[in-house]
């Protein structure tokens, strides 16, 4: 069963009002079912604290991450819990902290650095690409990279050009990179506990208008792996792929056509690299047209290469050319009308997938 | 002979070169003559197999550089001890002790090569001795060994890191991100800008806004420094062994190690921009011939053990060349091999 099935989403904020603060770090509130109730950041905090108790090699670096609790209070609790030895807050050098994150890993420990968003892993790309991705490779082997990379990714609120890439695509073309990117809090703890015990670097992509994002979740520890999509609503006559913070639109707009008669099954890759395809081509094999969403730009995005593979495995399979409802190919603008039209909203997801059903 | 260390103070030390060969000794020294005449003699031939197209692509020589690394290798435990260097890796490499024959079916592209074919000239690494590259983009191991000081700071080895840099690479974001981190967490990396004078074909005095880049930076950052005669075996050693002693004890450290390369930049680079005498100037001083002087002065090496030594080191880099000619190419079974941890 899919994960936002077996674990929905709660509409409501009943972690605000419980508790009286939303950014409670690790500790979920016990439910009476023998689940937690966590929001998306919580989940993470979680999955650090829990990893960081059982790997004393593993360390928190970035920008505000202790003292500051985080600029998103994900790592919040983590200071008080493991000291300023294990969480450790930087200069603004994001260049500096994600090389120097290379050099630890390749001396037997394991960084999780923090980007205080994701627009911030530019000044350090260098690092990430031509040291990060390919020492394994270039070293034959010698010296992997046990890395995990986190913050923010996407359009933040109102934050203009800047501040609101969306970097999946960026990260996929490389080899050597892991990239994850969640839509739920249940995903989210699984995938970073899964990072946190493998030895590739992870480009580990969040979503900050996610991080409130309240689930039931199990107490006991589970794993989610690497490659492993999930369904997150069952349909019949259009599939959308749909990532991160896009699930959620992909799920509005399924929620507006079922309304009209239209059935969409909703797939969540979880991680982008490597790629679930065989689950979105199996989707497709049962509905016959797709519709890819993402935050990414069309030019290169996530959208052309699924639309891509899906035409070398299911070429025959489909009955409309694969859609791709994307952020349109402009810098974020301020304005909140032309922001809302920038981004893949569930309005263009809807015309996107009438056009694919020819309705 | 007398060679200068100059600390940030200002203050110049006087190194005296009899009394620092006395410190090293004859054993030492023999071995640091015997590690510098392996480098100048592996980069000579691999100079010569690269005019016979048997290695392509980028050769950057160390040569005439030699005295740099090696004055500091001798004091370091590779056990605890990280460095990390530019693409001008082959010294760092055979200091380390890595065999010539994998480092030279390396540089010939085989799968017998250091690092099964896959880095060539610029990319030689070792796990076992703590040597982290070998990098290709000018700065960019900075933060690299600047996180292998991280590393023995928090897993309290007593270790220390020592990360290489060029003139050319001193203008880069990395060294001033690198030595404000480091200092700021009294981290023990040492860090040594081998101020050669050129980075590429641009003369450091067109690049850098200062020339004693280590004694004006290093204020700045709240860190010590020296700068030493790179041509000059003792002061290295001398200036290693203090520094490192401050690394040691939490406090780290910037090092300029004034010297001269003979090659161009790289093979292909017939160096155009410097004239023949300013060449045959600081041929004058090489490190290695002041060296071998010495040794036959001190009675520790006469003639005819120098010309065994040197005829044992053609022979070891003859070996690598008939080991990479004879190795294989890797198979293809390589292509997308080790692009993912295994």
């Amino acid at each position: 069963m899919s994960a936002l099935m077996a674990h929905p989403l709660k509409a409501s904020r009943k972690l605000d009002t419980k508790q009286g603060d939303p950014l409670n770090g690790h500790k979920g509130v016990l439910l009476s079912d023998g689940n937690q109730l966590l929001s998306m950041r919580m989940a993470l905090c979680q999955a650090l604290y829990e990893e960081m108790k059982r790997d004393p090699t593993i360390f928190v670096m970035g920008e505000e991450v202790a003292q500051y609790n985080g600029a998103y209070k994900v790592t919040k609790g983590l200071l008080d819990e493991f000291g300023a030895e294990r969480v450790i807050d930087t200069p603004i050098t994001e260049s500096g902290f994600a090389g120097l994150a290379v050099g630890a890993a390749m001396t037997g420990l394991r960084p999780v650095i923090e980007f205080m968003s994701w627009n911030f892993s530019f000044p350090a790309f260098d690092q990430i690409i031509s040291n990060a991705s390919k020492m394994c490779y270039m070293t034959g082997g010698m010296f992997p990279i046990p890395l995990v990379m986190r913050g923010p990714n996407g359009a933040g609120p109102r934050v203009s050009s800047q501040h609101s890439h969306a970097v999946e695509a960026l990260y996929s073309h490389f080899p050597g990179l892991i990239v994850v990117s969640p839509s739920t809090p249940y995903d989210a703890k699984g995938l970073m506990k899964t990072a946190l015990r493998q030895n590739n670097p992870v480009c580990f992509l969040e979503n900050e208008m996610l991080y409130n994002y309240e689930q039931d979740i199990p107490t006991s520890e589970y794993l989610i792996p690497f490659g492993k999509g999930d369904i997150k609503r069952e349909g019949t006559d259009c599939t959308i792929v749909a990532i991160s913070r896009s699930v959620h639109w992909a799920l509005e707009a399924a929620d507006e056509l079922a309304k009209e008669g239209i059935s969409c099954e909703v797939v969540d890759p979880r991680t982008i690299k490597p790629l679930d395809i065989e689950l979105i081509a199996n989707s497709v094999r049962k509905t016959n047209r797709c519709v890819v969403v993402e935050e990414c730009y069309k030019t290169g995005g996530i959208g052309a290469e699924i639309a891509t593979q899906l035409m070398e495995l299911v070429f025959d399979d489909l009955d409309a050319p694969v859609g791709r409802v994307t952020t349109t190919e402009n810098p974020m603008p301020y304005a909140a009308n032309l922001e809302h039209e920038t981004l893949p909203k569930p309005h263009r997801i809807v015309a996107a997938v009438k056009k694919a059903c020819y309705r | 002979m007398i060679s200068t260390a100059q600390t940030a103070s200002g203050a110049m030390a006087v190194i005296d070169a009899k009394a620092v060969r006395a410190e090293i000794g004859k054993d030492r020294l023999l071995k640091m003559y015997r590690q510098m005449l392996l480098i100048r003699r592996f980069e000579e031939q691999a100079s010569v197999a690269y005019e016979a197209r048997k290695i392509a692509g980028f050769l950057h020589a160390y040569i005439g550089q030699e005295a740099v690394q090696t004055g500091f290798y001798d004091h370091l435990d590779p056990k605890r001890d990280a460095t990390v260097t530019s693409y001008r890796c082959h010294a760092l490499a055979l200091l380390c002790g890595l065999d010539p024959k994998e480092l030279m079916a390396e540089l010939f592209g085989k799968v017998t090569g250091n690092v099964r074919g896959k880095g060539g000239s610029m990319h030689f690494f070792s796990k076992e001795k703590n040597m982290l590259g070998g990098h290709g983009i000018v700065g960019g191991q900075i933060p690299v060994g600047t996180g292998a000081a991280f590393s023995a700071k928090y897993k309290k080895t007593g270790g220390v890191s020592v990360t290489y840099l060029g003139d050319g690479a001193s203008p880069q974001g990395t060294f001033h991100e690198s030595l404000n981190m480091a200092s700021l967490w009294n981290l023990p990396a040492i860090y040594v800008i081998e101020n050669n004078m050129y980075g590429m074909g641009t003369a450091c005095t067109r690049a850098s806004s200062v020339q004693d880049i280590a004694a004006a930076k290093a204020p700045g950052y709240n860190m010590a420094s020296f700068t030493f005669d790179g041509l000059d075996l003792y002061a290295s050693w001398k200036t290693a062994q203090q520094a490192i002693a401050l690394a040691r004890s939490g406090k780290p450290v910037l090092i300029e190690a004034k010297t001269y390369r003979y090659r161009g930049h790289s093979v292909s680079d017939a160096a155009t921009y410097r004239t023949k005498e300013e060449v045959d100037k600081y041929k004058l001083l090489d490190p290695i011939e002041r060296i071998k002087a010495d040794l036959i002065t001190e009675k520790w090496l006469t003639d005819a053990g120098a010309e065994q030594l040197y005829e044992q080191v053609v022979t070891q880099i003859k070996e690598a060349l008939t080991f990479s000619d004879e190795s294989p190419e890797p198979p293809l079974s390589e292509l997308t091999r080790h692009v993912y941890a295994e």
